[in-house]
């Protein structure tokens, strides 16, 4: 049988060295997500004000977001800002800001369409039994919309997960950029490595990503009742 | 009923939306024990009436006071009066993330703050009553609108209102599941809760009326008991209205 290319990860501190890549983007992710959640849920709320200025920009906003390349906007920021404003933005704080800038503008979107789908009775019905649009708010409206935001804002962030591949093109070390380095370094002893290798990769993906998907179908199935 | 005591009244209330007038110096008294019934066209602004009454839509012009104090814009006021005046909507609007017995409490738990266990007692008394103990654990989408409707009465009635308002509350149901929410209705009636309702079901308004209403175009165009107004209308308008419920018999030639 054919050497699959496993057995460089075995090699002195390789799969260790892969772990802590795989780290690098879970915590690039998870901090962005964490941004993403906080703001795009004010900001999401904002936008179902029946302000015309707030809809004018949040839609300018989401849609710059919508129509950029994640890399554009990655390298907009690691190598166009640094040059022009002349500070110092390591190459991971480049990719939590530019995350994070994705995330809230379809956090934000998210949030308005799971909020606008809440039908005008449920507030109506709550408040004729006297309740005060804290109560109606925190008791009513925000369970039914967490509910409708579930599924898709996982979604959200599985896709975030996988999209910070990228970030190794500014030069931050993650999961994939850490393969490839061992890879390189195994050329002649392993050539096989690639395989294995990348093949790892998807497997650390597949494990990173594949709680958060299991977690939202178990809250799914949860509250299927309502 | 002259000598009872007057809970709601709606005094003088002009509401427009845009430049459309519902209602013109639209006034309305509703007295302890009395059941009154609100009929008419669709479109007159019967549904209008009840939203204010429960400060759910501001007005232009005139104010509605509850046994005697003013129902004005400011919080406090407004959401004390709403827990004495239950409402039930044309539509099903429970909770649906809440199971049966958690809609009938939340809002005595929360907004009353009312002991838990005193409110959990008396919601299952209530469901029982209505015929739903076995559903308490049910969520809103495993029920039928008939016993939708009935859980919402519950509901209101939960929260100990001097008033009940009913918009329509059957007017969405199928037919066979009609009957089941009027005769709770009915019994409340026999137990002379105070209501106001609005409904479509002429035989049901005759049953149940103290007073009733014929609203047309937003006043009040014929006023009296339900014997009167059903077997001696006086206006054209409300005979017309009621001739709209029977059909004449096919003649084949
Ligand atoms: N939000 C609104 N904006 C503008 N016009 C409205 C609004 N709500 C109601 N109206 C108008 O006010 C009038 C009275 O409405 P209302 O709902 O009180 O009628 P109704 O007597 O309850 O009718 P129905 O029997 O069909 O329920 C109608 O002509 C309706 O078109
Ligand atoms: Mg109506």
């Amino acid at each position: 049988m054919q050497n699959l290319g496993i057995d460089v990860l075995f090699k002195g501190t390789n799969m260790l060295r892969l772990l802590g890549g795989l780290w690098v983007s879970l915590r690039i992710s998870l901090i962005a997500v964490g941004f993403s959640i906080a703001l795009g849920i004010p900001l999401g709320m904002l936008m179902t004000k029946d302000s015309k200025i707030v809809k004018a920009i949040a839609r300018l906003y989401l849609e710059i977001v919508r129509v950029m390349p994640q890399m554009v906007l990655l390298f907009i920021v690691f190598f166009g800002t640094t040059r022009i404003f002349g500070w110092n933005l390591n190459a991971e704080l480049a990719s939590v800001i530019v995350f994070s800038f994705w995330g809230c503008a379809e956090m934000s979107d998210l949030v308005r369409g799971a909020f606008i789908s809440i039908p005008k009775h449920q507030y109506e019905s709550a408040r004729a039994l006297g309740m005060n649009s804290f109560t109606v708010f925190f008791f009513v409206i925000l369970p039914q919309t967490l509910r409708r935001l579930l599924p898709t804002s996982i979604n959200l962030v599985t896709r975030m997960i996988k999209t910070t591949s990228l970030v190794m093109m500014i030069g931050v070390v993650e999961v994939l950029k850490v393969g490839q380095q061992i890879i390189e370094a195994n050329r002649n002893s392993s050539p096989n490595a690639a395989f294995g290798v990348y093949g790892t990769v998807l497997l650390l993906y597949f494990i990173g990503c594949w709680p958060i998907s299991m977690l939202s179908k178990y809250l799914e199935k949860k509250w299927s009742n309502s | 009923m002259s000598k009872k005591e007057e809970i709601v009244r709606v005094d003088h209330i002009t509401k427009r939306y845009e430049e459309n007038a519902i209602l013109e110096d639209f006034s309305l008294s509703v007295y302890e024990g009395e059941v009154v019934v609100i009929v008419g066209p669709s479109g007159c602004g019967k549904s209008t009436i009840l939203r204010i009454m429960n400060g759910l839509e501001p007005v232009q012009k005139g104010e509605v006071t509850y046994r005697g104090e003013k129902v004005d814009g400011k919080l406090g006021s407004i959401t004390r009066i709403r827990e004495k005046v239950g409402m039930v909507f044309q539509s099903y609007e429970l909770f649906p993330h809440k199971t049966i017995l958690q809609n009938v409490m939340l809002a005595p738990v929360l907004v009353q703050k009312r002991d838990k266990k005193e409110v959990k007692e008396e919601a299952l008394q209530l469901l029982s009553r209505v015929g739903l103990s076995e559903k308490k654990d049910n969520y809103p989408r495993q029920l039928s609108g008939g016993q939708k409707q009935r859980v919402a009465i519950v509901r209101a009635l939960c929260m100990h209102p001097e008033v009940l308002l009913f918009d329509e509350v059957t007017a969405a149901l199928d037919p066979e599941m009609v009957r089941e929410v009027l005769e709770v209705i009915l019994s409340l009636a026999k137990e002379g809760k105070t209501m106001v309702i609005v409904t479509h079901e002429m035989a049901f308004a005759e049953a149940i009326a103290d007073r009733v209403i014929f609203l047309d175009a937003g006043h009040i165009e014929e006023e009296g008991t339900a014997e009167e107004f059903f077997r001696h209308p006086k206006s054209e308008r409300a005979k017309q209205f009621l001739n709209s419920f029977t059909y004449d018999k096919v003649v084949h030639e």
